[in-house]
């Protein structure tokens, strides 16, 4: 009798010990990595360069976070997740952040339990024809073959566009971007939909890029953002807060030529003497050094450097800023304010 | 005088619980079952401890709520307004479909294979001993993407069926399209269709099939009551009569009489938009996954039978030759039925071994329960235990169902001793 109760206390201590969950900020500095997890491979947002090292605008996103906790942009270890796994492995607590083209919606951030930092890129779902199939309309696709990523909203987007318009089509699933590549080029579907960007960004990687065509209608808004579990706050500040110090280091005209400088002394600008931790005391507030977003924006650069090195004009993705432009241009990038 | 000990003044005492052997291994068994159900109950309660202080309590609720997503195999009628339960029962019935084609398959090419590969034609045995090696050494996953790649590189997309000079045509008279989105096949059509009935509400299944069913079924036991006169009479007076246009007739002409009654033809697939409509698709990720997950299978299924037959001795073959059978005969005849009772039992894994691993599907975007249940549905809910839970439920269930009707056909061919 005795010592079944003792098993009993035994029993509930660990069940106790089991649920309390240490810090994330505690568990990524004694690990000296950050785990990050991101798409397995979309050219442009996520994926490794030749030599290895993973490059893009969602890992731009790890980097600078990592840079910001642990004071070096290349202690992240990256994760790549699919559209099926990405949302296990960050409730799971295999990753501590999740980047990877993913929408913030209702349900994700409610009913899954994870909390959106932010959004990194607005996005939209969007068709991807060839050329020689003469379409000019996703409205003409009816009885098409659909390439989808699994997983993902835009396999509901879809259904909903398909049935609203009262036409057919033939899902065909598919787990991963390359898989989906492989699949429309030898013509097994006839239309690719993903996020307009993972298109401009597949696209790009195609032998002749100039036979496919972008279909005009945009059938969903895709916020697409880092996400954390739920539960621990400090740490979706701090992801948050490193997310809008990119942003902000950009309509402040902070940016990686003159960030030195800048950070050396207090300048005339209160918001950037704060955001650069010249003054006040921002970064104690978090739990990390002053230098933190110093040390975030010298990752890569600020929002708008991220911007055009990976998928900007100049690069073969060529996504104009639109909607991910700072709001003092019309865009919807608004950071809050540094205070 | 023989002096026995006094067992009866014995007393039990505690201690004769570790110290005495009669008790011990009882102690020792009672002891471990315990330690072992605390640690399951310290597994569970710490599991829906955790779960309910990350506010996602074990709830089977979200399975009655709209599944939002499109599945392109159905079996049963579904949209995209049907609950995640009849979702995950078109992607259950998916996962039998292929199970059972699979194992179908696999055994008829294994029996081959495997009878083959002794074969004393040394080509022959040669080149089936290559087959066995190269598939049951190389993982299934991998076979099941090769096949797709092939299907997916090697077939021509259905518009290069279009236009004046198409580089691609039909097969058989304009009935067969082989595209790298999968195989078009007429599909049989009746004009004077009897209707569907619905069962439980839940799906509808054809009159029209169980109709052609009952024939054949009735068919076919006439026709073995006729092969078991023609026994009775072989045993009676040694002439078997000729019985073979007698059981043909009774199986095909009802058959012809209730397919011309309900009006049979067939509907040919057409090139219409963007797709071949019309006749059966079966789909390149249905086909990759069948072929690979059938030939896979087929190797250890081959060294099964091949196994049951060196299994029997050589005397046997000796002796029905002796008395005058031919090869093929003695094979049919004395081999295989002996050669089955070695072979159902480990047989009966292989078909549960191809059933679970269709759980692959997903790998080519074969819409089973694996990919609606434990995929879209557990993507869109992030309910992952429920889901896994249920998965594992279902091919457990799927799994003792074959186990038990193989167990069955085991009993009904065992030898029968005194």
């Amino acid at each position: 009798m005795k010592k079944s109760v003792i098993l009993g206390a035994l029993t509930v201590a660990a069940c106790a010990a089991g649920a309390a969950g240490a810090a994330t900020l505690d568990d990524v500095k004694a690990r000296g990595k950050l785990n990050c997890g991101t798409n397995t491979g979309l050219v442009g947002f996520a994926a490794p360069d030749a030599n290895g090292d993973w490059q893009g605008f969602d890992v731009a996103v790890c980097r600078a976070v990592a840079a910001a906790v642990l004071g070096d942009s290349s202690a992240v270890e990256f994760v790549p997740t699919t559209g099926k796994t990405r949302f296990t492995a960050l409730a799971s607590g295999e990753i501590d952040m999740l980047v990877r083209n993913t929408t913030w919606t209702f349900s994700r951030d409610v009913d899954l339990k994870f909390t959106f930092v932010g959004v990194n890129y607005y996005d939209g779902q969007g068709f991807m024809v060839p050329k020689a199939l003469g379409v000019s309309s996703a409205k003409e696709l009816d009885g098409a073959t659909v390439c989808i990523q699994t997983g993902t909203t835009t396999e509901l987007n879809l259904a909903d566009f398909f049935r609203v318009n009262n036409i057919t089509y033939e899902p065909v699933p598919i787990e991963t971007n390359e898989q989906a590549q492989q699949q429309y080029l030898a013509g097994a579907c006839d239309v690719y939909t993903t996020d307009a960007s993972g298109l401009a960004a597949t696209r790009a990687t195609f032998e002749d890029p100039t036979a496919h065509v972008v279909l005009p209608e945009i059938i969903s808004k895709e916020p697409l953002g880092p996400l954390v579990r739920h539960g621990d706050d400090e740490w979706a500040d701090i992801v948050r807060w490193t997310l809008n110090a990119l942003i902000a280091a950009e309509e402040y005209g902070v940016t990686s030529a003159n960030i030195d400088e800048l950070a050396a002394a207090p300048t005339t600008n209160p918001e950037i003497n704060r955001l650069l931790g010249t003054e006040g005391g921002l970064g104690e507030m978090l739990g990390l050094p002053a230098d933190w977003a110093v040390k975030a924006i010298k990752a890569g650069g600020n929002y708008g450097e991220l911007f055009e090195k990976y998928i900007g004009q100049n690069t073969p993705i060529g996504l104009a800023r639109g909607l991910n432009a700072q709001w003092t241009d019309g865009g919807l990038m608004y950071a809050p304010p540094f205070r | 005088m023989t002096s026995y000990p006094d067992v009866s003044r014995e007393t039990f005492r505690l201690r004769m619980l570790i110290f005495d052997t009669r008790y011990r291994s009882l102690t020792i068994q009672v002891v471990a079952l315990i330690a072992f159900m605390l640690l399951v109950a310290w597994i569970v309660s710490n599991t829906v401890q955790n779960l309910a202080d990350l506010g996602k309590p074990i709830d089977f609720g979200f399975l009655t709520g709209a599944a939002q997503y499109d599945i392109n195999q159905t079996l049963i009628e579904y949209t995209n307004r049907d609950s995640h339960l009849r979702a995950a029962f078109v992607g259950l019935l998916n996962t039998l479909l292929v199970a059972a084609l699979g194992c179908t398959l696999a055994t008829v090419l294994g029996v081959i294979i495997g009878v083959l590969r002794l074969s004393r034609n040394w080509l022959v045995a040669r080149l089936m001993t290559v087959y066995v090696e190269l598939f049951r050494n190389v993982p299934v996953l991998l076979w099941i993407v090769f096949f797709m790649a092939i299907l997916i590189e090697t077939l021509p997309p259905p518009n290069a069926f279009r236009g004046e000079n198409a580089t691609a045509s039909m097969l058989l008279g304009d009935s067969v399209a082989l595209t790298n989105r999968g195989f078009y096949i007429p599909e049989p059509l009746f004009s004077r269709s009897l209707g569907d009935i619905s069962v439980f509400g839940a799906f509808d299944i054809s009159l029209d099939l169980i109709a052609f069913l009952a024939v054949l079924a009735a068919g076919l036991w006439a026709s073995a009551r006729i092969r078991a006169r023609a026994d009775r009479i072989q045993n009676q007076t040694g002439l078997r009569p000729t019985t073979w246009y007698l059981r043909l007739g009774v199986v095909a002409v009802p058959v012809l009489i209730v397919l011309v009654a309900l009006g049979f033809h067939l509907g040919y697939p057409e090139l219409k938009g963007f797709n071949f409509r019309g006749g059966i698709y079966m789909r390149n990720s249905l086909i990759a996954l069948w072929l690979a997950l059938s030939f896979y299978t087929a190797a250890f299924i081959a060294e099964i039978v091949r196994g049951g037959i060196l299994a029997i001795s050589k005397g046997q073959t000796e002796a029905a030759a002796a008395l005058g059978l031919r090869p093929n005969r003695i094979m049919s005849l004395v081999i295989l039925p002996q050669a089955l009772r070695v072979i159902i039992p480990p047989l009966i894994s292989q078909y549960l071994n191809l059933t679970k691993n269709s759980s692959l599907a997903i790998a080519v975007g074969y819409m089973d329960i694996t990919g609606t249940l434990g995929g879209i549905t557990m993507g869109q809910t992030g309910r992952e235990l429920e889901c896994v839970l249920l998965m594992m439920a279902f091919y457990l269930a799927i799994s003792l169902v074959i186990s038990t009707a193989m167990n069955w056909y085991d009993a009904r061919v065992r030898l029968v001793e005194r």
